[in-house]
């Protein structure tokens, strides 16, 4: 396997490789933090500065990190990161961390972040692992903000806060589909998108992992 | 060398030296954050004080917020038994959701009075008066209750003759955005100013109702529209107000504060 270069760690996670269109984590946080842009920009940036940089660290001890503990040791390097970033949160946007609340922690357990780290960053030097971090982070949030101007847009009529189209209950046209603003519409969306994706580019398409035999006569039923 | 490194010696030595770096830099930013994540939380609080009150527009800076909370604000601290004012616990620094979980300042609430949820009342709370040449213009108390997911936190501002809203708001909680996360609309906010809180006879009479409220019933000045889609929440809302207005809650300070005897 050639070595895998910058640019490509950096860019194929958007579309190519999407942790969540294709490796299929990440999903439960999608579902909640998405029901407004705001929330999920920042969700966002806060899981791509940890996968990142805790792709950077775990790479750079990975030599030292025995096998039979590097699972949970993983996992302290990416827990403090989290604390970190919730800390910081809370202190220079009060108001934001407020609405994340729990999210932010549940970063920890994020399995893109364990997986990235586990797959990319244990056998990889540490400044491809940290742009590995930072791609796969980025295709993270690309998905977050596709759904979060949906479900922001045609739940609230608002991007960001601001109206964009006027909704009944302040005195315009938009009857606003309140299905957006609860999490299983993120269900849907992401499950749209992925059968986008995949119909787009048919190499993402996973093989069946079973073929049913036909039946061929109800006897078999019995 | 590899056997060396899946050494036992090694593998705890390992485990030991990540544990004291990543301890040593959480606590590190958690200490070194916490300042300023105090004054957050009070500023936060103290803007929603404001808005409640109807002072100062939404763009404040923090220190704007904490000059004008300083000059117009002034905090009591209330015996909710007596309903009294006390000088038993410090205002600035008496925190009543910390002494709600404190067995020797708070009391469990048996569940027929606990319409509100809350579990604890604490027997002491903060209050905010908002003076004009010593008489009373705006009475703001700390209200809280159970919802649908969450217990919300907010502020009941009560004009001079402590009868009438002044301003109602939330400043935390989960409900549902959209749905019972309504409750920060500021349209749904718009309809409370100028409702009356009690009936003659001084009990809470203050009502969250289903549908629209009909301007020619009697009882329309105590009433408030429900939030559409947000039974749950509204019903919470309700009780805490009446939990929160009545014997239980504020309503002997209140009763004392109109007598003069407060």
């Amino acid at each position: 396997m050639a070595q895998p270069t910058i640019k490509e760690v950096l860019l194929n996670p958007i579309v190519h490789n999407n942790p969540i269109g294709l490796q299929i984590l990440g999903v439960c946080s999608a579902l909640a933090v998405t029901s407004n842009l705001k929330t999920a920009l920042v969700m966002a940036i806060a899981l791509t500065l940890v996968t990142g940089c805790s792709n950077l660290f775990i790479s750079m001890v990975r030599h030292q990190i025995p096998s039979s503990i590097r699972m949970i040791v993983q996992m302290v390097i990416i827990a403090s990161l989290v604390i970190v970033v919730d800390q910081i949160l809370r202190a220079y946007a009060f108001s934001l961390a407020k609405q994340l609340s729990v999210f932010v922690g549940l970063i920890i357990t994020n399995c893109i972040v364990m997986g990235r780290a586990e797959a990319f960053a244990m056998a990889n030097p540490p400044v491809l692992s940290f742009f590995d971090g930072i791609g796969n982070g980025l295709g993270y949030s690309a998905m977050l903000i596709i759904l979060g101007v949906i479900r922001e847009l045609f739940g609230a009529g608002k991007l960001l806060g601001f109206e964009i189209i006027p909704v009944v209950n302040d005195g315009g046209w938009y009857v606003p589909n309140g299905l957006l603003l609860l999490p299983p519409s993120a269900f849907f969306l992401i499950g749209l998108i992925i059968w986008g994706l995949r119909s787009w580019k048919t190499e993402q398409a996973e093989a069946p992992s079973y073929k049913m035999a036909p039946q061929v006569q109800n006897k078999e039923a019995y | 060398m590899s056997s060396q490194k899946e050494s036992t010696a090694r593998t705890l030595l390992v485990a030991l030296v990540v544990c004291l770096v990543c301890s040593v830099f959480v606590a590190g930013a958690a200490v070194a954050l916490k300042p300023i994540q105090i004054d957050n939380r009070q500023l936060d609080k103290q803007r929603s004080i404001l808005a409640i009150a109807g002072l100062g527009e939404a763009g404040l800076s923090g220190k704007q917020v904490k000059a004008l909370f300083a000059e117009r604000i002034r905090m009591r601290v209330v015996d909710l038994q007596s309903g009294r004012f006390t000088d038993a616990q410090d205002a600035a620094t008496f925190d009543p959701l910390k002494a709600a979980k404190d067995p020797q300042l708070s009391d469990a609430l048996p569940g027929e009075q606990d319409i509100a949820s809350i579990k604890r009342r604490e027997r002491f709370s903060t209050v905010y008066l908002v003076e004009t040449d010593g008489k009373l213009d705006t009475l703001i108390l700390p209200v809280r209750g159970y919802g649908l997911w969450s217990t919300l936190h907010g502020f009941l501002a009560v004009k001079g003759d402590l009868n009438t809203v002044a301003g109602f708001g939330f400043y935390q909680h989960a409900e549902t955005p959209g749905l019972g996360g309504e409750v920060d609309n500021p349209k749904w906010k718009a309809l409370w100013p100028g409702k009356t809180l009690f009936d003659e006879q001084g009990a809470p009479a203050v009502q969250i109702i289903k549908g629209t409220v009909d301007p020619q019933s009697p009882q329309a000045s105590h009433q408030v529209d429900g939030l559409a889609g947000a039974t749950l929440t509204s019903k919470g809302v309700h009780n805490l107000l009446q939990f929160w207005l009545g014997r239980s809650g504020f309503g002997p300070f209140i009763a004392n504060l109109r007598a003069g005897e407060a």
